[in-house]
């Protein structure tokens, strides 16, 4: 991972985290057909992929800023201990939450909704380990600076978050068009327990 | 638990659902009248290939007497797969059994044997009493947020009655599920639009009103309930309240449109106060309101009163009590058991103002004690009760008691539980299965029935 283009791994995760019914195109999709729209479709996925890059902006930002007062490799540890805590709270509580939205929601509700669901499954986290370097690589001083680290890290977002538009946008499309849910019975596979492993080897990574 | 794909038994829609392969075992609670040895849980085979169908195979009895097993319901079931909370990883695999006079919860599991079902969790009333402060289990639902779980009193078992919620996984109790409710204070039934985020309750009484029997000066006052509420599903709040009217008492079950894009269901009305008439009520969106229309009205049958229990002599009629009904998976037949009489009638729904009468059939009845063919003739009580549509809507099965204490005021000679099924034409119409017949064994009486894989009232989908 380390050796991967940084901005390659940001767009990859968008990726991992686009394909996730979980994190936004089914509820796309759901919507859709229940408002008998595509248009509903392409539309939903806008403020999913906004409330999604939100919450990771949130997360990244806090880095980034405790980063501008520690060391970071105190950082690094800080942030693996709560990527592995989070992955262990995500496998024993992930199931325990107040549903907050459902499907009469308008569009700052589907906002709010991923907000929600990004923040609970720790996506913000698990892009940590990318962002710290970048925002450190491009500082001539090698250290974190508030001014240089701003830009590299709207658009680490950014790209995270177009990749993870195209991909939900391209899912949701193509089952709204073309597969229908049926494959849903057996082709969702678990991607929570691939997101605690994912969350788990990330927080290893940070600390080792 | 977490499994690698979702549970074979969930379905996205109902239209996919109802293409499920057909159910071999049905899971049905009996009681013991008169509360000394356990109730249980009897599994019952309804393979038609199978040596032993119409048979009971297995039975898990509960720790204690006295429970009154009623209804009971899947930990999950085809809601895992919503697309605003999905868990779909989980298994359809313990059944959440309460005690309705015990106030106790029992958790079955069905996995490791399905004909011998094992109890891996027993959860004692205080606890209930103490974390969800109700008492006097109902109706249980798999859902969005869990397992929803509706009590008819509170801890004291008085009103106000409501839903708590139980955790999918560990069952832990997690508390009372209303966060504002309004002006409601009895409970019943309850189930959901997971399409319009609405949850919808309805009204009996509270303990005190019934577990000795129906009390006629109640009844007459028009005491029982009578209402249906409306709930924002997710904000937990009560919305709007509907009044049948001093002359309707006791709306019990509700049965909404399996469609999730559909805003209409169906609700019972045991006995209009007026004529012993039974009704059945549509629900739908008028405007921005929930509404209600009458659609159908069941009359008494006049009668000799020599032939009717002291309750009903003054009136010379036996009255229909409609006290279950059933919608299939594709929202067009509804199923009503009238247990007065005897009938179980069902209807094609399909314009749910304009229900059309597509079958009937008679069995037992307070006075026509009607027969089935595989009872050799043999005069049956009790009538039409808890009844079950498998996913394919091909075959119902149904049950003779209605409820311990109420069994004795309609059938003062007693009842003598049996379980029967039908066979469904393709567009209509209901015949026994001359071969299904179970002769309940002595001792207990049949309530609910639920069907392996899940079955018209057990599931709920966000998919149309």
């Amino acid at each position: 991972m380390i050796a991967m283009s940084p901005w390659l791994v940001l767009a990859g995760l968008g990726v991992f985290h686009g394909l996730n019914p979980a994190m936004g195109w089914l509820f796309a999709v759901a919507l859709g057909l229940h408002r008998r729209s595509r248009k509903t479709v392409f539309l939903s996925v806008i403020p999913i992929a906004i409330g999604h890059a939100i919450s990771i902006a949130v997360v990244a930002f806090l880095a980034v800023l405790l980063g501008l007062i520690i060391d970071q490799r105190v950082l690094e540890i800080i942030a693996g201990v709560v990527l592995l805590a989070w992955a262990v709270y995500f496998a024993t509580y992930g199931h325990r939450h107040r549903v907050r939205v459902g499907m009469t929601t308008g569009m700052t509700g589907l906002g709010l909704w991923s907000f929600l669901m990004a923040t609970a499954h720790g996506a913000g986290l698990m892009l940590v380990p990318v962002v710290i370097p970048l925002c450190l690589s491009n500082s001539p001083a090698k250290e974190l600076t508030a001014a240089g680290s701003l830009p590299i890290a709207l658009a680490a977002i950014g790209t995270h978050m177009a990749a993870m538009l195209a991909v939900i946008l391209l899912v949701a499309i193509a089952v709204y068009d073309w597969f229908g849910l049926a494959f849903l019975r057996r082709g969702w596979i678990n991607f929570d327990a691939i997101w605690i492993a994912a969350l788990a080897i990330t927080g290893i990574v940070l600390i080792v | 638990m977490a499994t690698w794909q979702p549970d074979p038994s969930f379905y996205p829609s109902p239209r996919m659902a109802a293409k499920a392969p057909a159910e071999k075992l049905a899971y049905v609670a009996a009681f013991d009248p008169d509360r000394k040895k356990p109730d249980a849980i009897a599994v019952v085979d309804v393979d038609p290939k199978s040596p032993s169908y119409s048979r009971i195979v297995g039975q898990v009895d509960m720790p204690n007497a006295g429970d009154e097993l009623h209804h009971f319901g899947w930990n999950a079931c085809s809601s895992c797969l919503c697309p605003n909370a999905p868990h779909p990883h989980m298994e359809r695999r313990y059944l959440v059994v309460p005690g309705l006079r015990s106030s106790r919860l029992h958790i079955i599991d069905t996995k490791p044997d399905p004909r011998n079902p094992m109890i891996v969790k027993v959860i004692e009333p205080e606890e209930i009493a103490e974390k969800a402060g109700y008492s006097r289990l109902h109706t249980i639902h798999c859902g969005p947020e869990g397992i929803y779980v509706n009590a008819l009193g509170n801890a004291e078992g008085k009103a106000p009655g409501g839903i708590f919620l139980l955790d999918p996984e560990s069952f832990n109790v997690l508390g009372q599920w209303e966060m504002d409710r309004g002006p409601q204070k009895l409970a019943y039934d309850f189930w959901w639009h997971l399409g319009h985020d609405t949850m919808i309750t309805s009204e009996w009484g509270t303990p005190d009103t019934f577990e000795d029997g129906l009390v006629p000066e109640i009844l007459l006052g028009s005491k029982y309930g009578r209402r249906l509420h409306f709930w924002d599903l997710h904000k937990r709040k009560h919305l709007q309240e509907i009044d049948f009217g001093e002359e309707h008492q006791l709306v019990f079950e509700l049965r909404p449109a399996h469609d999730p894009t559909k805003a209409y269901g169906f609700v019972g009305c045991v006995i209009s106060l007026k004529d012993l008439s039974a009704s059945i009520w549509t629900w739908y969106r008028d405007g921005n309101k929930w509404a209600v229309k009458k659609i159908i009205e069941i009359p008494a049958e006049p009668a000799d009163a020599s032939l009717l229990p002291p309750v009903l002599q003054g009136f010379q009629a036996v009255a229909p009590l409609v006290t279950d009904i059933d919608l299939s998976m594709d929202d067009r037949f509804l199923y009503v058991s009238c247990w007065g009489t005897g009938d179980m009638i069902q209807y094609d729904v399909s314009d749910p103002f304009h229900p059309k009468e597509t079958g009937r059939v008679r069995i037992g009845g307070i006075v026509s004690r009607a027969t089935h063919p595989k009872a050799s003739n043999r005069a049956l009580n009790g009538g039409p009760q808890m009844v079950e549509i498998s996913r394919d809507g091909k075959r119902v099965y149904f049950t003779n008691s209605l409820y311990r204490a109420i069994d004795p005021q309609f059938y003062p000679d007693g009842i003598d539980g049996w379980m029967v099924k039908l066979d469904v034409g393709d567009n209509g119409g209901i015949t026994f299965d001359e071969n299904f017949f179970v002769d309940w064994p002595k001792g207990h009486r049949p309530h609910q029935v639920r069907l392996e894989g899940g079955d018209c009232s057990s599931d709920s989908y966000c998919y149309p």
